[in-house]
């Protein structure tokens, strides 16, 4: 279980940071996290500024990473879509704990029909190949990058819900709840204070193997046309725009493709070490 | 087993009904009016006036309160009537039968490659672990897990068919047709499963019962199959039904990139064109095939392990 106190902190990241690889990954999620923050200030060019007479241009001095079929600087784009992608991400993450905490919650503390109600919409949601369902309702809801969030929100906060429901159940158990509910605290302080707090931690540690997941989740539907509508610049948007020119101008889809990997990628990593660090007995 | 297989397939319905209101519930989602589009998609460039709208959401039935609509719309998806698409003009349940099968086709290699390559790596892993080989197939399953299907099958495209010209890109039909989008989607679940096994494998392979058939003087080769792997499969299984989720999914990418005419390519252009019909009906179908295909892997879970059965 993850320990409130401050001095775990820097022992959890000087874990994460012995394994060289790992370090690298961090260091390569750290910058990504800097890059989207600071876009504007770091994109040498206006992402949307169309500059027709130097469409395709390889990179050079002027356009770093070359120039894309409207003539707009593919650095400048790579940053603002990174911004796009991994905000949006951020936002699905945070929506989707938010709303697992609350289904997770009071299904577990409650039992009984709650319970029985809110695991069943949650099964029922498993049940769906998440990836279509989320294409069909950001599709049915319009395209616009808000709604791809909000379609990867639905499809994924039940799973999760699941999860905590039986951490908040085993917890209930424990005595210091059971204390809580014999001094009279009311459900809110029981649950918030006493249960969240001490389940929380392995949620975060879960969301975080998930991070890497739900970035493809979000490039995929961007590429799939279904977000980010032009000019705007996202990474999986700038695959669906680079597709016609796949023959003759690759290195228009190289740039976001590797971006997404990459970023993926170390997502991953991070996450593994995290489990790896907070979980020892986990063999895989 | 006859009581577990008969309780299951009644919450197997239930399941069912549930999709079913799920994927009604998604016109819900809609913006606008289904019989202003329905109209304005007939008549392109045109206004459609407010009578004909009025008359047509009469026809439609549009004015009836939703549980209605959903019975009624649950009745006619029993009887394999999902409406009629609004861009075609024909029946949505025939358009998604004639393209089911070729969605089918890909799911089905993928997860033969997936279990074909995954399964036997995994457990050479495991037999070896921390050898260079463990080490490369822990690569490569990160790597798996991290390259999206998306940019793998446009890489696919990219150099097998544009630059050296072996393999189509697009359409389907013939087996050449399948090696690209297949290795596109079976990318993910192979890593996935490969690492399933390997890390099921290292756990069977400390039990003593693994001990005792080496003890025993049984070959290498004999215990880690017949003693391992039959035991570290039961994981495995489990993660199949779930994977075909992930194919079921991952084949709306894989279609669209390679213009396989599948039900996942059929989804994503019927968005476009705002098709709700089409969008409901995929989803519905698609959810159903997950479904039965996930009864179908506990079903045999219980028939695999006999444990199970008497519990």
């Amino acid at each position: 279980m993850l320990e409130g106190h401050d001095p775990a902190r820097p022992r959890l990241l000087s874990l994460l940071l012995r394994d060289p690889v790992t370090a690298v990954a961090v260091g390569i999620v750290a910058l990504a996290l800097c890059a989207a923050v600071a876009a504007p200030l770091l994109a040498p060019h206006d992402p949307a500024a169309q500059q027709l007479e130097h469409a395709f241009s390889p990179p050079s001095e002027r356009f770093p990473l070359g120039a894309d079929h409207l003539g707009r600087d593919m650095l400048s784009r790579l940053l603002y879509g990174g911004r796009a992608t991994l905000f949006s991400a951020g936002l699905v993450l945070a929506l989707t704990i938010a709303v697992a905490v609350v289904v997770g919650l009071s299904a577990g503390y409650y039992g009984g029909w709650v319970d029985a109600c809110l695991m069943r919409l949650a099964d029922l949601l498993l049940a769906f190949p998440s990836l279509l369902l989320a294409v069909a309702i950001a599709g049915t809801l319009g395209p616009n990058l808000l709604n791809v969030v909000l379609a990867l929100a639905v499809v994924g906060w039940a799973g999760y819900a699941r999860i905590l429901r039986g951490m908040v159940m085993s917890c209930r158990q424990e005595e210091y709840v059971q204390a809580a509910v014999a001094l009279g605290a009311p459900p809110r302080r029981i649950m918030g204070r006493h249960i969240l707090c001490n389940t929380i931690g392995p949620m975060i540690v879960l969301a975080s193997l998930d991070v890497g997941a739900i970035i493809l989740g979000i490039a995929g539907l961007n590429f799939l046309g279904l977000g980010m509508q032009p000019p705007g610049a996202e990474w999986g948007a700038m695959l669906h725009a680079a597709q016609p020119h796949l023959q003759t101008d690759p290195q228009l889809l190289l740039v976001p493709g590797t971006a997404i990997f990459v970023a993926v990628l170390s997502f991953n990593l991070v996450g593994d070490a995290l489990r790896d660090a907070l979980d020892p007995t986990s063999t895989d | 087993m006859v009581t577990y297989t008969a309780r299951r397939f009644v919450s197997l319905v239930g399941v069912m009904l549930g999709i079913s209101a799920v994927s009604f519930t998604l016109t819900a989602l809609a913006p606008g009016d289904p019989a202003y589009s329905l109209l304005h998609l007939q008549q392109p460039g045109t206004e459609p006036s407010a009578e004909a709208v009025g008359a047509l959401r009469a026809e439609l039935g549009l004015n009836d309160p939703a549980p209605v609509r959903y019975l009624r719309w649950l009745g006619g998806a029993v009887l394999g009537d999902l409406g009629v698409s609004y861009r075609s003009g024909q029946p949505v349940a025939a358009e998604i039968a004639a393209r089911m099968p070729a969605t089918l086709i890909l799911a089905g290699t993928s997860l033969a490659v997936g279990l074909g390559v995954g399964m036997p790596f995994g457990v050479f892993a495991a037999v070896r672990p921390r050898s260079w080989w463990d080490a490369v197939s822990r690569v490569l399953a990160l790597l798996g897990a991290s390259v999206p299907t998306y940019l793998l099958g446009l890489l696919l495209i990219l150099v097998f068919a544009a630059r050296l010209k072996l393999l189509p890109a697009f359409g389907s039909g013939t087996a050449r047709h399948l090696i690209l989008p297949t290795a596109a989607l079976a990318a993910g679940i192979t890593a996935q499963i490969m690492r399933l096994t390997r890390a099921s494998m290292l756990e069977t392979l400390r039990q003593p019962f693994v001990r005792t058939a080496s003890v025993k003087g049984l070959s290498a080769t004999r215990v880690t199959v017949w003693h391992g792997l039959r035991n570290a499969a039961l994981p495995v299984v489990t993660a199949t039904g779930l994977a075909s989720g992930h194919l079921l999914g991952g084949a709306v990418m894989v279609e669209t990139i390679f213009s396989r005419e599948g039900v996942g390519k059929y989804a994503v252009d019927a968005i476009f064109v705002r098709d709700y019909p089409v969008i409901q009906g995929a989803v519905l179908y698609t959810a159903l095939v997950f479904v039965v295909a996930n009864f179908a892997v506990d079903l045999l879970y219980h028939w695999i392990d006999p444990r199970l059965r008497h519990a």
